[in-house]
């Protein structure tokens, strides 16, 4: 491979950031302490966190991390998406609109005028939301932050062109291969681990708390059956919608789950068996 | 427990006393087994017992038997598990936790392979990292019933497996005749416990404080034997060998008598009668769309199933694309790439993926391997986190036959 790569013109690779911490770009500036084997096979065209340098488009592959959140993303997803041969989204705030998208239950003006001294200086839409809701996407990876294993296969899949091995099953699946005891069972302890994608090594759980979802839904969910199970042992409605309703919580899956659970009365068992 | 899991061993020769033979049964007190954990950690193995961790008794690394969970009992029920402690139980009153000993001979991760690329051809590395040989305290029938469908399914075929073969020849076993059962518990039903019957090394049966100890191999009385060096142990008489087993039918025969109490767990049980042609009969059973609206598809009845034996392989590459380690890991038929094939999954609905694993586990598997594949010990009843009870499901589909039956 690296005879090839000499051969041609290094693949161009290029970071944009969006509304977000900035948590995923530094899990690439991390990348395992395989940046530098990465840079040898890549042109790193443009990536802020790691040097202001900023050599103009066209790219191979574009990382977006962030969500879209001002009348200016808008228009810059635009030129960036012609930009790019390839478009991975990376994080929570691209792919569900992130912890911000909280804001799109609430009011604007609220929010503006609780936070800031001078609101009107501020020039925000009134939602957060994800990349895909605005361009074409070729792969979304997920995580609150991403994965640096699961981000430079992401990478490692575009230059050999095949596709990422990114699982879409539960962080059960992970809670049982290291071993973990389960929270909920033994602890009673609400997780969302049973309805969220594995890809954190079952982090939260591994430490005696729940998930909390960064890696967004699993492949097949069944929110009102989870959810009603930990409300028969206990758990308030108020507690389970601020659980669902978290960094992922504007994922479709979980949207509708916390919506339900705010929206039905309380006290109307989901798992009542004729 | 089948006949074929009971392998004849020779009688040990000029091992220790002569009282330490295969089928003899001596007095354990607790510090002598001790001296047992002692002798095998001493013959280069890794001890493994029970544990409390995490809110659970687990299988960890085992030094003392101090750390062994003296006074704890397990309540469990369907997406319940507590541990509490009871002034008179023993050191082994817990019944089984989330782990078995799938964990150790099917480990969720194994290197199985290493490759590395040099000047554009690749070759194979043999070295693959070193593991000590195991020896599991603690072990209950149901789990040596699960380790003899395991054997089958990776030792008993064609193919056979040589990972697992290695950790289970070496695999030393000291078994634990249960004195309760938890709710979850119906290995009464499905004939593979509460006794242990064979396939040990050595089988503690507990009696405050001490241990009737059968010896059930060769390496059984070694070992014994260097735990009993200096210091001989008490051979037990026919009659505590007796109290011993009623212990066991006593416990066997509760749990046939158990029956449901309002605001306790319900105690479980199988009939396990037909359940072949049950299970293969009613394919198109409404219950199925019944428990797939409760499934969450989340994979944890067939991670904690010491039966289940699903993996898939990958190969993982680094950067470089020249050092590869090919690697099985644990699959679940409740995942959509299980089913996988040409771009789409076959079974892309719960109700077929839940019934894919309870008419495997229960009816195909029997003609596949000849046993069924379940061994009652409740694991994915008690871990499921609604819930959900396959003695439950079957019993559905045993009380409500399929429309065409059920109308004359």
């Amino acid at each position: 491979m690296a005879d090839r790569t000499a051969s041609v013109r290094k693949p161009r690779l290029a970071v944009f950031k969006f509304a977000s911490c900035d948590g995923c770009q530094l899990q690439l500036l991390d990348a395992c302490g395989q940046l530098m084997q990465l840079a040898d096979r890549v042109e790193i065209a443009q990536f802020l966190e790691a040097s202001s340098r900023v050599d103009p488009g066209p790219y191979d592959l574009g990382l977006v991390e962030g969500s879209i959140s001002t009348a200016e993303d808008v228009e810059r997803i635009q030129a960036i998406r012609r930009d790019c041969r390839f478009l991975v989204t990376i994080g929570a705030c691209a792919t569900s609109g992130g912890i911000q998208a909280l804001r799109n239950w609430g009011k604007i003006d609220e929010f503006l005028s609780a936070v800031y001294a001078s609101p009107e200086t501020i020039d925000a839409l009134a939602t957060s939301t994800p990349i895909a809701d605005h361009v074409p996407v070729d792969f979304e990876l997920r995580g609150c932050p991403v994965d640096p294993h699961q981000l430079l296969d992401v990478v490692t899949s575009v230059l050999l062109g095949r596709r990422p091995k990114v699982p879409s099953q539960s962080v059960c699946v992970e809670c049982k291969s290291r071993g973990t005891v389960c929270v909920a069972v033994a602890r009673g302890i609400p997780c969302l681990g049973p309805v969220t994608q594995a890809g954190c090594g079952a982090l939260c759980p591994t430490h005696n708390r729940e998930c909390f979802g960064c890696y967004g839904p699993a492949e097949a969910v069944n929110l009102v059956s989870l959810t009603g199970f930990y409300e028969q042992q206990g758990a308030s409605r108020e507690h389970l919608t601020r659980l669902v309703r978290g960094i992922n919580g504007y994922s479709e899956a979980f949207r509708c789950e916390s919506d339900r659970l705010q929206e039905e009365p309380d006290g109307v068992s989901t798992r009542e068996r004729a | 427990m089948h006949p074929e899991n009971h392998p004849t061993r020779p009688e040990p020769r000029g091992v220790g006393s002569e009282e330490l033979s295969v089928g003899a049964s001596v007095w354990l007190p607790l510090d002598r087994l001790q001296g047992v954990i002692d002798a095998l950690r001493a013959d280069g193995m890794r001890v493994v017992g029970p544990q409390v961790a995490e809110g659970a008794v687990v299988y960890r690394d085992l030094e003392r038997t101090s750390d062994l969970p003296l006074g704890w009992i397990d309540e469990q029920d369907g997406g319940r598990y507590r541990l509490t402690q009871q002034a008179e139980a023993g050191v082994f009153d817990h019944v089984v936790g989330p782990h078995s000993l799938k964990n150790f001979l099917f480990p969720s991760r194994d290197t199985i392979g290493r490759f590395l690329r040099e000047d554009g051809t690749w070759k194979q590395l043999e070295d693959l990292p070193p593991e000590p040989p195991l020896a599991v305290l603690g072990v209950r029938a149901c789990d040596l019933a699960g380790l003899a469908i395991q054997d089958r399914v990776f030792l008993g075929g064609e193919a056979v497996d040589p990972h697992y073969r290695r950790r289970r020849e070496s695999l030393f076993l000291v078994a634990v005749n249960c004195r309760r059962a938890a709710a979850t518990c119906f290995c009464h039903s499905t004939g593979c416990g509460p006794a242990v019957t064979g396939g040990f090394d050595l089988a503690l049966t507990e009696f405050s404080g001490r241990f009737l100890c059968d010896i059930g191999s060769l390496r059984g009385a070694e070992m014994l034997a260097k735990a009993a060096a200096g210091s001989p142990l008490d051979r037990c008489t026919a009659d505590e060998v007796q109290r011993a087993r009623q212990q066991s039918a006593a416990l066997e025969q509760a749990m046939h008598a158990r029956r449901e109490v309002p605001g306790e767990p319900r105690p479980r049980s199988m009939e396990m009668e037909g359940l072949r042609d049950l299970l293969f009969n009613n394919l198109e059973h409404a219950r199925w769309d019944d428990v797939a609206s409760r499934c969450l598809s989340c994979t944890n009845c067939t991670l904690v199933c010491p039966t289940c034996f699903c993996a898939s392989v990958t190969e993982v590459a680094d950067l470089s694309g020249d050092h590869v380690e090919r690697e099985r890991h644990w699959a679940s038929c409740f995942t959509l790439d299980h089913a996988r094939m040409h771009g789409e999954s076959v079974r892309s609905s719960t109700a077929s993926r839940y019934r894919q694993w309870l008419t495997h586990k229960l009816a195909g598997w029997i003609d596949q391997f000849g046993t069924s594949g379940c061994t009652g010990c409740g694991r994915c009843i008690t871990w499921c986190p609604v819930g959900i009870d396959l003695t439950e499901e079957v019993a559905a589909i045993r009380d409500a036959p399929p429309p065409q039956e059920a109308t004359p």
